[in-house]
């Protein structure tokens, strides 16, 4: 399959980019934050985004959804990096409809048609510390009557302060650290015992912490089988890398458009900045780096959708390379726009602090290059 | 890089590629019926992979498997041609009978006459059974290319089938002492004399020059204008009288290169490579070869995993990680890098073979595959410590880890240096001003 995207996806990437470039520039993220609006996105455009298939993406013909696959949720995931646009398109349409799809024909009619058709939005709560390190799960599920009692707390929960569904890892057996013993559950946010508070977070998009004191789950809400989450979680959390690399490629890509521009506008000592030696070359090497990681997120999104056995290796990659190229291209951003990018006027900041977040979401580079050498046995 | 051939079939197989794509629905939204032919296509590249597959399983001997561990497991070919091994040569001999050595080329001029899909499935099955290149030059990855470009009939038909064959080996004359990254300021001279020139100057690092049998060389035909006009292409036989090389030693303790000098060397008009005067396009098109040849240097994936290249000198902790945290660290990064530059490589070739490739593309990766490479060897040699050091020893193989991490500095010089191609992709990518 040559590494480029073939022509239905190419058509889904100038829909997406047509109606987020229009509807939801950077101003309209800008406006949100700056009302500190309470739902953090527009209902509205999720709405459209329903309607033009995109909630319903991953979800399967049968259940209402345009059944398409990861390569065309990274395409989304692209534009949605460049305009920074606030939207549960990855809580809602990525991580939860790739956790429902393994989940039992009545969990899947239940809930996949909701989201299809932009009604339902989903939450993945699995981080606990401070870093992304999914089998240091220690959140307790105890077993009580037909059903379990959970017991803990999670923090970075994307989109948690909206979604009508959380999906949440749970130990139900063996200790922090342990592959066995995971479990993940559907659980009403407004049941008895659930807490939630919405972070204020650096990037100003949505996440929550989420306390769960004694909260009763049903056995129908156990979500695949018990103890044995961490498959399930791996090909949930493996897409999830591969869409929020993507979104660092499109970040990347639009900070560095918007560099290069400046770098033929701004002068100084007489002269355009971009012919300075100094830049052109710091230029030259972040364009490299950006399309080196264009093919390896686009590699990592197409075996997944092979199902090939090197995909988790292929996953790493993009996610840690992503990282550091959407590090390394915010940076440079900044830098090369001198004062003016350091203003919360300018856009360029949004991006830097977009950044951040999306090498800690699912991991950053560090800690998916560790994964790689895992894999590679050293 | 362009296709050879743009035949009935070779739409035929970028539609069916273009489709198979596509889902039902797709299909249908767009009309496109899910044909018979499409499914015949699908299976005839399946045959293919299959039939190499075999091919190669009853071809290539197990010790042409294993990767290459310095340069006296390359075959060169040419006049003096010298086998490693008598398995080399017979791996050899079989994959040139097939015209494997040059499977894109066209059967007339000796290949195989593969389409870019059919090639790139070869790739595939060489690279899955770790299989050697059969024959290496300057012929096949820079002046092949060219020829088949600006080439005449009787060019190709006397140069290309000995490229393939592995006949004649090339030399490239492109640097002179004053003419390095400034490469269009150079001053051998070609003095036009009847039918002939009459070639005077010197080259420099001309590599493998003293083992050359044909030299692809550029001269200056006109000194009267701007320094990129003026410059042709021209081949010759390094036999001539007036041709003399001296082999120049470098860190590495050996001396692939030479200079080469040229006093009055007479060559027919009919050698020039192009247009009289406009051989600077010619050099151009051919560096972009070079550049995307030179960029997947390295073994990239081959082999042991660098890690455990470490592990095996360094050893394991009691979890089997590495037993020095900052340099794993170190190989996890490279090798985040080196398989993200592997896709990048993969995308270059779809996307040329798509013909939506930036001609300077090659620049891009040519930096950044070298700079990988320069570090993949810093990382071997502090993974083999003080035994890396050693220089003279059968032990270290007569130094063969340092001497090619040396070797390899020259990457980023060699082809254009990595501040060239950062200036390069500057100035014809991004199009910065005064690049
Ligand atoms: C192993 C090896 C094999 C080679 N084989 C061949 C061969 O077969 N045939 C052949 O013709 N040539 C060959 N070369 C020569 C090679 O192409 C040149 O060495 C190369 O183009 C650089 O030229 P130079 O050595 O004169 O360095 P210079 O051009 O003098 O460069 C010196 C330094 O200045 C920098 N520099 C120069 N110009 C600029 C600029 N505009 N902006 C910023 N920095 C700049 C360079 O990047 C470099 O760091 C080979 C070289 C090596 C090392």
């Amino acid at each position: 399959m040559p590494l480029l995207l073939n022509e239905e996806q190419t058509m889904l990437r100038d829909s997406a980019r047509g109606f987020i470039g229009d509807k939801a520039p950077v101003s309209h993220f800008r406006q949100l934050r700056d009302a500190k609006d309470a739902t953090g996105f527009s209902r509205d455009y999720w709405r459209a985004f329903s309607e033009m298939g995109f909630a319903g993406l991953l979800v399967p013909e049968a259940f209402g959804g345009s059944g398409l696959g990861a390569v065309e949720a990274g395409v989304v995931m692209e534009e949605i990096g460049r305009t920074l646009m606030p939207s549960p398109f990855f809580s809602t349409a990525v991580l939860g409809v790739s956790a429902l799809n393994r989940g039992s024909d009545a969990q899947k009619s239940e809930y996949l048609p909701k989201i299809a058709s932009g009604v339902l939005l989903a939450a993945l709560a699995i981080d606990e510390g401070a870093k992304h390190r999914p089998l240091q799960t220690a959140m307790k599920a105890a077993r009580s009557g037909n059903g379990f009692k959970l017991n803990g707390a999670k923090a970075f929960v994307v989109d948690g302060h909206t979604a009508d569904l959380l999906i949440v890892a749970a130990r139900s057996a063996g200790a922090p650290g342990e592959r066995d013993g995971l479990t993940l559950f559907l659980v009403d946010p407004k049941a008895k015992g659930v807490a939630l508070e919405r972070t204020a977070m650096v990037d100003s998009h949505n996440a929550a912490r989420i306390t769960f004191e004694n909260v009763e789950v049903t056995a129908d809400s156990l979500l695949g089988d018990v103890d044995q989450g961490g498959a399930l979680l791996d090909s949930v959390l493996n897409i999830g890398c591969g869409a929020v690399a993507a979104e660092m490629v499109g970040l990347s890509d639009e900070v560095f458009g918007r560099t290069v521009t400046y770098l033929k506008e701004r002068k100084q000592f007489g002269k355009l900045i971009g012919e300075f030696q100094a830049l052109q070359h710091r230029a030259a090497h972040l364009y490299t780096e950006i399309e080196v990681t264009r093919a390896a997120v686009l590699k990592a999104l197409q075996l997944i959708d092979d199902g090939a056995p090197t995909a988790p290796a292929a996953i790493a990659v993009a996610k840690a390379k992503a990282g550091t190229t959407a590090t390394l291209a915010v940076q440079e951003g900044v830098q090369m726009h001198g004062g003016m990018g350091m203003t919360d006027q300018f856009d360029i900041g949004f991006f830097m602090k977009r950044a951040r977040v999306c090498q800690e979401l699912l991991g950053d580079s560090n800690y998916h290059a560790d994964q790689l050498a895992r894999l590679k046995n050293y | 890089m362009a296709s050879l051939t743009t035949s009935a079939l070779q739409q035929a197989i970028e539609f069916h590629e273009v489709a198979s794509k596509l889902r039902p629905t797709t299909l249908r939204m767009l009309g496109i019926p899910r044909t018979k032919r499409m499914e015949t296509l699908m299976s005839d590249f399946d045959q293919f992979r299959s039939e190499t597959r075999a091919w190669l399983e009853a071809n290539c001997p197990p010790e042409m498997r294993k990767p290459m561990s310095s340069d006296e497991d390359t075959f060169w070919g040419g006049r003096h041609a010298k086998y490693s091994s008598e398995l080399q040569r017979i791996w050899f001999e079989r994959m040139r009978d097939r015209g494997w050595t040059v499977p894109h080329w066209p059967k007339e001029y000796g290949g195989g006459g593969l389409d870019g899909e059919q090639t790139k499935i070869l790739r595939q099955e060489m690279a899955a059974i770790s299989a050697r290149l059969p024959l290496v030059s300057f012929g096949i990855s820079m002046l092949g290319p060219a020829l088949l470009k600006y080439g005449t009939d009787a060019q190709k038909q006397e140069h290309l089938p000995k490229i393939a064959a592995g006949l004649i080996r090339w030399c490239q004359g492109y640097s002179e002492p004053n003419a390095g990254s400034d490469l269009a300021s150079l001053q051998t001279r070609a003095e036009s004399d009847g039918d002939d020139y009459l070639i005077t100057g010197q080259k420099i690092w001309t590599s493998y020059a003293n083992y050359a049998d044909w030299i692809f060389c550029l001269v200056r035909t006109d000194a009267s204008g701007k320094k990129h006009d003026g410059i042709s292409f021209i081949l010759f036989d390094m036999t001539s009288k007036g041709v003399s090389t001296k082999p120049i030693l470098l860190i590495s303790g050996k001396s692939p290169f030479c200079e080469t000098f040229f006093d009055n060397v007479r060559v027919p008009k009919s050698h020039v490579l192009g247009t009289v005067d406009r051989g600077w396009d010619v050099a151009k098109y051919l560096l972009q070869h070079e550049r995307a040849m030179i960029s997947g240097m390295g073994e990239r994936g081959a082999g042991r995993p660098l890690g455990q290249i470490a592990v095996d000198s360094i050893g394991a902790d009691a979890q089997g990680r590495l037993d020095d945290a900052m340099l794993r660290g170190q190989i996890a990064s490279f090798e985040v890098d080196e398989a993200a530059l592997a896709c990048a490589a993969e995308r270059a070739a779809d996307l040329a073979k798509a013909g939506q490739a930036h001609p300077a593309f090659s620049s891009a990766m040519k930096y950044y595959g070298t700079e990988l490479n320069k570090r993949r060897h810093e990382i071997l040699m502090s993974s083999g410590g003080i035994d890396a050091l050693e220089w003279e020893s059968q032990r270290s193989h007569e130094g063969a880890r340092p001497r090619a991490w040396l070797r390899t500095k020259a990457n980023s010089i060699e082809g254009g240096t990595s501040e060239v191609m950062l200036g390069i992709v500057a100035k014809r990518i991004l199009d910065l001003p005064g690049a």
